[in-house]
């Protein structure tokens, strides 16, 4: 049996990894159709010069630094919170908030921020996707922050108090050390979750706040440009990378 | 001599149950006092309220003369060394020693804690990490963390239940002259009550969240004041009412006048340094007779006489 | 546990009650609400929306959507199952193969539907190379279908699958399947017999990983369905948008919600008594 599992195996990861290898592979084809006529980096210089995805990048890696500094700061305390003192309500709330599919978050934030714009003089823009990002990736921080809090032991920051150190003393110099690299990996997630969104985005972007997914699901829509394959190709390697650098931090000094 | 800790009517209750009832004692400056018990009778909850982790229902604690019921654990001037030991694995074993000296901000941080590994013989070790540290060289580095704040009272949480049978031995003796090197007053909490006897100056017997005896070794043992201290000091053989501890209980062949019980032998145990042999008397008991080895064998089912001296029944007022 | 502040856990409910909690209210709010004339909101308050989402035109997309979701689901199962089971039993290299599964899921959902287009779409790989051998004249429909949606889904969703159900067999006492072999069973009968049925908790919690997303898609439909395959997501997010129809595309949404914390509550109750 195990050869028939191995070589089910081998089959199901090329169903997995192809498709994106494949696509990877093309954005290096000089020609604009699925024919391959040659290497080429025309697509990435394209890429490089195109003045909406440059504005979109940079729209997204503003969102996503500051929704990731909000939430992994937020969700660490919500954190360590439920770890010093549960809530059996707060961490359903949590799971809720996950399991919620994500056109209803995108529609149920929007028809929160139109019924705000009521009073508050504003409109759709970065901060409303920014908020929206940190809304859908709090209940990400907590899990990944609680799963490290959870190898802790508590009474660390006890033998802490009971060495003079204050609560927060405590927290820093007995809890911290051994949380830091969660808390990196939690951020690290957020990172990819807010860069990546496409559907909550495209409902509360403003004018001025289009994101990278959104001008790819543009592209995409209405064509098959190359343009995409070479976007595609660097973002899969970028957070394939960051990906792996998070899951190698989150598993250190777990012994 | 004056009580440097003094526990006076506490109470707590944990989620509508009553852990501690009317706990109340007087520990004095200087000396190593025991805290022994069965698990559950709320010994550690006890060393809790005094390091200040949890909250008196009622009573208080007064340390030195002064109530510290509402006052943080980092506040008090006592020290914990935990069953765990609750070393901080990302720093240095001299790391960890420094540690209360840098919150309290005392002077002279690195000549205390040489001084402190010194008296914990660990000195050379002050660069290794908790992980490449034995048990018993753990538990030494949270002594030694402990001690170097030079508290009013060391709490110690149990802290030879993690070692192994023969490290236990040596570090009983160890800790007991440590305390009178150092003259911190020690309080020790454990279940082992060899531990407790062969240690303290003097101890006091817990059960059921409230205090059956205090006392010296000697008094608690010889002396127990109910039952419960006296089956858990030691073995005792209770006969029809009357309790005589197996070391004071002799068995012959020949009858003997005075307190005496006809009994058959159901078994013969050899223990090494002594022979414990096991009899059934005609209520139904069982005794167990200690005796030294060569001074006569005696087979199951034989009938024999088990005796003692009367003097040595445990009574309770 | 040492004492907490009773304040520190207030930003996270405030973060719950004001950008989770609010939201949803309010979209249920409105679902009692009626179209106004240029597509806002306006009174009267009624049950209009709720009595016109069990039309059965909206309920054959409910329907489509929950058959989608299960057949989306039984696929993961059937191809998920081996290949944790696999995983599970690579002694030294099982982490590198989870990081594989792992690693196209977490590389932009959207850039891996989008790679399903390059490939599926008439003038996209697959009908190209064809083509050109010969094998077909005209361009293959591989797309804008409901198997194109299908595969999108197991695709996305073929993850959440294998990582509970490795857990599980991870967790297995390797000596179950050695004492089913020593008393007689050959492997195909120690895994029907032992193996499935030990693993049938992780299945479980796998299978509504997958279900409950799969039950409120929208990228998947969108793309890989154009216009054809409508599910619930897409019909709320064409209410909220095009349509214009806020009080009824509330009301879908208010509809999927109950259908989510119904299948929330019954797995959380069966978590309790696991039977």
């Amino acid at each position: 049996m195990r050869r028939w599992l191995a070589v089910y195996a081998a089959l199901a990861f090329a169903f997995l990894h192809l498709p994106l290898a494949i696509l990877a592979l093309f954005s290096f084809n000089r020609s604009r159709f699925t024919v391959w006529e040659g290497f080429s980096l025309r697509w990435y210089q394209a890429a490089w010069r195109d003045p909406q995805l440059a504005e979109a990048a940079g729209n997204s890696i503003a969102i996503a630094l500051a929704a990731t500094v909000i939430a992994t700061l937020a969700g660490t305390a919500c954190a360590y919170g439920l770890w010093k003192r549960g809530s059996r309500l707060l961490t359903a709330g949590l799971y809720l908030s996950l399991v919620t599919p994500e056109i209803v978050t995108g529609i149920s934030l929007l028809a929160l921020f139109q019924w705000t714009f009521r009073w508050l003089d504003w409109r759709l823009g970065m901060h409303t996707v920014i908020l929206a990002h940190v809304a859908f990736s709090l209940a990400y921080v907590v899990i990944v922050v609680s799963a490290r809090l959870r190898t802790i032991s508590p009474t660390l920051e006890e033998a802490a108090m009971d060495l003079g150190a204050t609560e927060w003393q405590a927290f820093v110099h007995a809890t911290l050390p051994a949380l830091a690299p969660g808390i990196l990996a939690a951020a690290l997630l957020v990172l990819t979750l807010s860069f990546d969104d496409y559907v909550i985005t495209s409902m509360v972007a403003g004018v001025d706040s289009e994101t990278l997914p959104m001008v790819i699901y543009a592209l995409a829509r209405r064509g098959s440009s190359p343009v995409i394959n070479a976007v595609s190709a660097i973002m899969v390697v970028f957070f394939g990378s960051l990906i792996l650098l998070s899951e190698r931090l989150a598993a250190r000094g777990a012994r | 001599m004056e009580s440097i800790l003094v526990l006076r009517n506490l109470v707590k209750d944990y989620a509508g149950h009553r852990v501690l009832n009317d706990v109340s004692l007087q520990i004095a400056r200087g000396g190593f006092f025991s805290l022994v018990g069965p698990s559950g009778c709320g010994k550690t909850t006890t060393l809790r309220l005094i390091a200040g982790f949890e909250q008196p229902t009622a009573g208080e604690v007064l340390l030195n003369g002064c109530c510290v019921n509402h006052r943080r654990p980092y506040d008090r001037n006592v020290s914990t060394v935990f069953q765990s030991y609750a070393l901080f694995p990302h720093l240095t074993v001299r790391g960890n020693v420094e540690f209360g000296l840098k919150r309290r901000r005392k002077p002279d941080v690195l000549a205390r804690a040489r001084k402190a590994l010194e008296l914990v013989r660990l000195s050379g070790k002050e660069n290794r990490y908790p992980a490449e540290l034995s048990g018993g060289e753990r538990q030494r580095v949270a002594l030694a963390r402990s001690l170097v704040l030079e508290p009013d009272v060391l709490l110690l949480d149990e802290p030879l239940a993690a070692l192994d049978p023969g490290l236990r031995k040596q570090m009983r003796l160890e800790l007991k002259a440590m305390q009178r090197e150092v003259g911190i007053t020690f309080l020790l909490v454990t279940h082992d009550q060899d531990e407790a006897l062969s240690m303290s100056d003097r101890m006091a017997v817990m059960n059921n969240g409230h205090i059956e005896q205090v006392g010296t070794p000697e008094e608690t043992y010889l002396s127990p004041r109910t039952p419960f201290v006296a089956n858990f000091l030691g073995s005792v053989n209770w006969m029809d009412g009357i309790g005589v501890r197996p070391e004071n209980t002799r068995v012959s062949y020949e009858p003997r006048d005075g307190c005496s019980r006809r009994a058959m032998v159901t078994s013969c145990v050899f223990l090494g340094n002594c022979v414990h042999v096991v009899a059934r008397l005609e209520t139904g008991e069982e005794a167990v007779a200690e005796i030294a080895r060569g001074n006569g064998t005696f087979r199951p089912g034989d009938t024999v006489h088990i005796w003692w001296n009367p003097a040595d029944e445990l009574s309770f007022s | 546990m040492s004492r907490l502040r009773p304040w520190f856990l207030a930003p996270a409910w405030a973060w719950w009650a004001v950008l989770f909690a609010a939201p949803l209210l309010i979209v249920a709010a409105y679902s009692l609400l009626t179209r106004g004339a240029y597509g806002g909101l306006s009174r009267p308050w009624t049950f209009e929306n709720y009595v016109r989402v069990a039309d059965p035109l909206y309920l054959a997309i409910l329907g489509r959507s929950i058959v989608m979701a299960l057949a989306a689901t039984a696929l993961c199962v059937l191809l998920g199952f081996p290949l944790a089971l696999f995983i599970s039993r690579s002694g030294r290299r099982k982490n590198l193969y989870l990081q594989l599964v792992l690693l196209p899921f977490w590389t932009s959902f959207l850039v891996r539907l989008y790679a399903w287009l390059f490939l599926l779409r008439d003038t996209g790989l697959v009908n190209t190379f064809l083509r050109s051998a010969g094998l077909i004249r005209e361009p293959l429909p591989l797309l804008y279908n409901n198997g194109a949606v299908l595969l999108g889904l197991v695709y996305g969703y073929l993850p959440f699958l294998v990582l509970p159900v490795y857990a599980t067999l991870e967790r297995m006492d390797p000596a179950l399947v050695e004492a089913a072999a020593d008393l007689g069973a050959g492997p195909w009968a120690s895994l029907f017999r032992v193996v499935l049925p030990l693993a049938a908790p992780g299945i479980g919690a796998g299978a509504a990983l997958v279900f409950i997303p799969c039950l409120g898609a929208y990228l998947t439909p969108d793309l890989l369905g154009g216009g054809r395959t409508v599910m619930i997501g897409n019909l709320v997010q064409n209410q909220f948008t095009t349509a214009r129809d806020w009080p009824f595309g509330s009301a879908v949404s208010v509809a999927l919600m109950a259908i989510v914390i119904a299948l929330l509550a019954l797995l959380w109750r069966k978590a309790k008594n696991p039977l």
